[in-house]
């Protein structure tokens, strides 16, 4: 065990630093030099060098990466070419709120998946159990950032019930902190909640079909008694590896859904980042993000590996 | 139907409901005075609120007459009145400004002003600005205290360009005292005070209650920023904002039609959407190519299908609000035979290079159809704004058309430098603007009117039309600046009934 703790670890460094030399590569190839934007249209030759050689872009490439990366290893992620503000702060306060907007989401998709699943599966024959299956199809054919749009014209614009976008903070308001979560908490929950409805109708009707749930049910529990005691409990394996890998996905949904309510967190800078070609600041949330998705897997991966006694 | 007319019904219960727990003047009891406050939707948030050292047209958007004023400020019609200053007076050979200062003004730190920060002020533009622009400045050639209500300025030259920079952010007064922090402490003399900063979310001002003049009628006022214009209507449809500053695209405007809830007021901003022509390649080296594409668009049907017919046809670089404006609509009639004559039987396959905004993608696909009547090929490419767009055409110059909104005041004199992404160059050009900054006030009139006509007839570039400015706003917001032609969106007479 300590063998595989030691040989995930080395893997979880070495794809961290692979992804920092990938990341850094494909903000180099994009187009678009940070001084002439951050001059816009009355930019002169002489300013735009000047505003480079303060940025460091005119340095070579090899340069500017080890510069970067060896910030990064310190935990320094550099100064935004825009806001001339130091950018591991600017990250904190936006990682909280996504974090807080992801979490949501994930509490409404398991809210909706755990029990539509389950009931999908044991009545996997009836025409309710179908008509569930079929409607998370379209649930999961629909992106998070359409759904946002959808729930923002019924909820908010029809019937002006929750605002449309926005972010009040908690310490401020924790009443409108709520308010503004609720439909982007749904927007990413819908969706996900429909992904994650199959795979537990699937992991439920695989329970049901072992033997002993069977001999359970021989020994005079009724079928239901028998699913809840023997069957969940070894349903949720399967499903708990899913909500890992969900939780990157659902990360990357947030990014857009962010857009859609006008929630300040990391999509939000991310976009914005991208626009301003405020290339350290993007380089630095697409670390944390791709940082986030590996740590997500490693603990995953170290989790299965204790959960299963197979696996080892 | 029926519907909709339920959930408005049972929404309207509950946006009652939640007006009454969650207005934002939580401190207002029945003792004390009624205290209001709006809060405006915009686009842009700035990057720091140092507009000293950091381009962007949000800062000053923001703070310039609001937090920041200057001795004097551009009013709705374009003209320079006075602020800070009472009044001035202007020396025979037009070279020495003398300014009188109001008396009573403090900033809001506490700090009187007097002549002795107009003098710091100014004399900062030259050692600590590091914007561009600053050079407008460059004519000044020196700064003194009279006394402390006298400020006088010598200039190195005669200059109109002076004045109206004064109006600008080169002008804005600072304290001797409270310059440390720009980019996050702003201290000023105007109607409201910077109150705080939520990043990427709103920037609050609150009323100044020493301000020198009337005092505002607002206690505050939330600048909330949309990165997504949707979100910005649904913000103001659900009541999340008061007032949208400037609408993005005219098609959204019919979700505000309805007169008892909304608003809708149209006035002229300094945007001319440009049809740019690279005057140094071919084919619009060519003046005959260039007056070819002037005859063969239809502005009027190309107004109202691309923007739907908001906004104004102007026929070259000056808006109604400039004193030299005349208009230019008619040197080149629409006149799609008279265009293939100046070509001459040649067929023309050209790159237009477009920014992804609304206005010149939708400007683009009339453009490129009128063209094709008389024998022009335009291949439309929509770059990525402002990161590929500022590479590629503004930068390296590599295009033949494009379409974009020059959105600076006054900024004819773009045309004059050859090394702009117009590639236009004509000396006498040139001289006709440097004549009207050095001659007086009638002379400038004269000289850019000249200016305009030369532009327009040599086709430099064809003007596509004046940008509309849209706001909408709740019904009973009042006070609202018509026209965008300052750099500042000026809060002074904002107020609710």
């Amino acid at each position: 065990m300590t063998l595989y703790l030691i040989k995930r670890l080395a893997v979880l460094l070495a794809s961290t630093v692979a992804a920092a030399v990938a990341v850094f590569a494909f903000m180099a190839l994009l187009p678009g030099d940070p001084a002439e934007i951050a001059l816009g249209v009355n930019a002169t030759p002489e300013a735009v060098a000047e505003l480079r050689a303060r940025f460091g872009t005119d340095r070579a490439p090899v340069v500017q990466f080890l510069d970067w990366f060896g910030g990064l290893v310190q935990g320094d992620f550099g100064t935004s070419y825009v806001t001339s503000s130091p950018i591991g702060p600017q990250i904190g306060d936006r990682l909280g709120v996504t974090a807080v907007l992801v979490l949501g989401g994930m509490a409404v998709a398991l809210v909706i998946a755990v029990p539509l699943g389950t009931f999908a599966a044991v009545h996997h024959r009836d025409p309710l159990g179908v008509a569930i299956s079929a409607a998370s199809q379209i649930g999961i054919a629909v992106p998070a950032f359409l759904a946002g749009i959808l729930l923002v014209f019924v909820f908010a614009v029809q019937a002006q019930a929750l605002p449309s976008g926005g972010y009040v903070p908690i310490s401020e308001d924790p009443g409108e902190w709520l308010r503004g979560l609720l439909l982007p908490w749904a927007s990413l929950g819908l969706v996900q909640g429909a992904v994650l409805t199959r795979y537990v109708r699937t992991a439920v009707l695989d329970v049901m079909r072992e033997d002993y749930l069977r001999t359970a049910r021989a020994k005079g529990r009724g079928s239901t008694g028998a699913l809840w005691r023997h069957g969940l409990r070894n349903a949720s394996i399967p499903v708990v590896t899913v909500l890992g890998l969900q939780l990157a996905t659902l990360l990357v949904g947030a990014v857009v859904v962010e857009r859609v309510f006008v929630i300040p967190g990391l999509g939000d800078l991310l976009l914005g980042g991208v626009a301003g070609r405020d290339l350290l600041l993007v380089q630095g949330v697409v670390m944390v993000l791709v940082a986030a998705v590996l740590l997500i897997n490693f603990v995953v991966d170290v989790a299965y590996h204790l959960l299963d006694p197979r696996l080892r | 139907m029926r519907r909709i007319g339920i959930w408005i019904a049972a929404g309207g219960l509950l946006l009652s409901t939640a007006a009454c727990g969650g207005g934002s003047d939580g401190g207002a009891g029945p003792s004390t005075p009624k205290t209001q406050s709006l809060s405006v939707g915009f686009v842009a948030e700035p990057a720091n609120l140092d507009f000293t050292s950091t381009e962007g047209a949000a800062i000053p958007q923001a703070l310039l007459v609001n937090v920041y004023e200057g001795l004097v400020k551009l009013d709705q019609d374009g003209r320079i009145v006075p602020l800070l200053a009472e009044k001035w007076d202007v020396s025979e050979d037009r070279r020495t400004y003398t300014f009188t200062l109001r008396k009573n003004v403090t900033f809001s730190s506490g700090a009187a002003f007097t002549a002795d920060d107009v003098v710091f002020s100014l004399d900062r533009v030259k050692s600590d600005w590091k914007l561009k622009i600053k050079s407008q400045l460059d004519v000044v050639d020196k700064v003194e205290k009279k006394d402390d209500s006298t400020a006088v300025v010598t200039l190195k030259k005669p200059s109109n360009g002076f004045l109206y920079s004064m109006a600008t952010r080169l002008g804005a007064m600072f304290s001797r005292t409270g310059v440390s922090d720009l980019a996050n402490k702003p201290v000023g003399t105007g109607p409201y005070v910077f109150g705080s900063w939520r990043r990427g979310d709103s920037i609050q001002l609150n009323a100044n209650t020493s301000y020198w003049g009337a005092k505002p009628a607002l206690s505050a006022i939330t600048l909330k920023y949309f990165k997504d214009a949707t979100a910005m209507n649904n913000a103001l449809l659900t009541g999340g904002i008061d007032v949208i500053s400037s609408v993005q695209a005219p098609e959204s405007l019919q979700q505000f039609a309805d007169p008892s809830r909304f608003q809708t007021i149209e006035g002229t901003t300094n945007g001319e959407v440009v049809l740019s022509m690279n005057n140094s390649r071919p084919p619009f080296n060519d003046i005959k190519a260039r007056q070819a594409v002037r005859h063969a668009i239809d502005h009027k049907a190309l107004l109202e299908t691309a923007w739907a017919g908001r906004g104004q046809l102007i026929g070259s670089m000056a808006p109604p609000t400039d004193p030299w404006y005349e208009d230019r609509t008619g040197d080149y009639p629409y006149d799609p035979a008279k265009a293939k004559a100046l070509l001459g039987g040649r067929t023309l396959n050209v790159k237009m290079r477009i920014p992804n905004l609304p206005y010149a993608v939708a400007g683009a696909q009339v453009v490129k159809s009128q063209l094709a009547q008389v024998g022009i090929t335009a291949e439309i490419e929509p770059l990525e704004f402002p990161a590929r767009w500022l590479d590629q055409v503004f930068t390296k110059g590599d295009y033949d058309l494009s379409i974009i909104n020059h959105v600076e005041p006054r900024d004819m004199g773009i045309f004059a430098d050859k090394s702009y992404y117009f590639r236009y160059d004509n000396p006498e050009f040139g001289k006709l603007l440097a004549s009207a900054d050095e001659g007086t006030e009638q002379q400038q009139i004269d000289d850019l009117k000249k200016a305009a006509k030369l532009l327009s007839d040599d086709a430099a570039a064809d003007w596509l039309f004046l940008f509309p400015n849209l706001i909408v706003a709740k019904k009973g917001v009042t006070g609202l600046p018509k026209n965008a032609i300052a750099e500042s969106f000026d809060f002074t007479a904002l107020a609710k009934q």
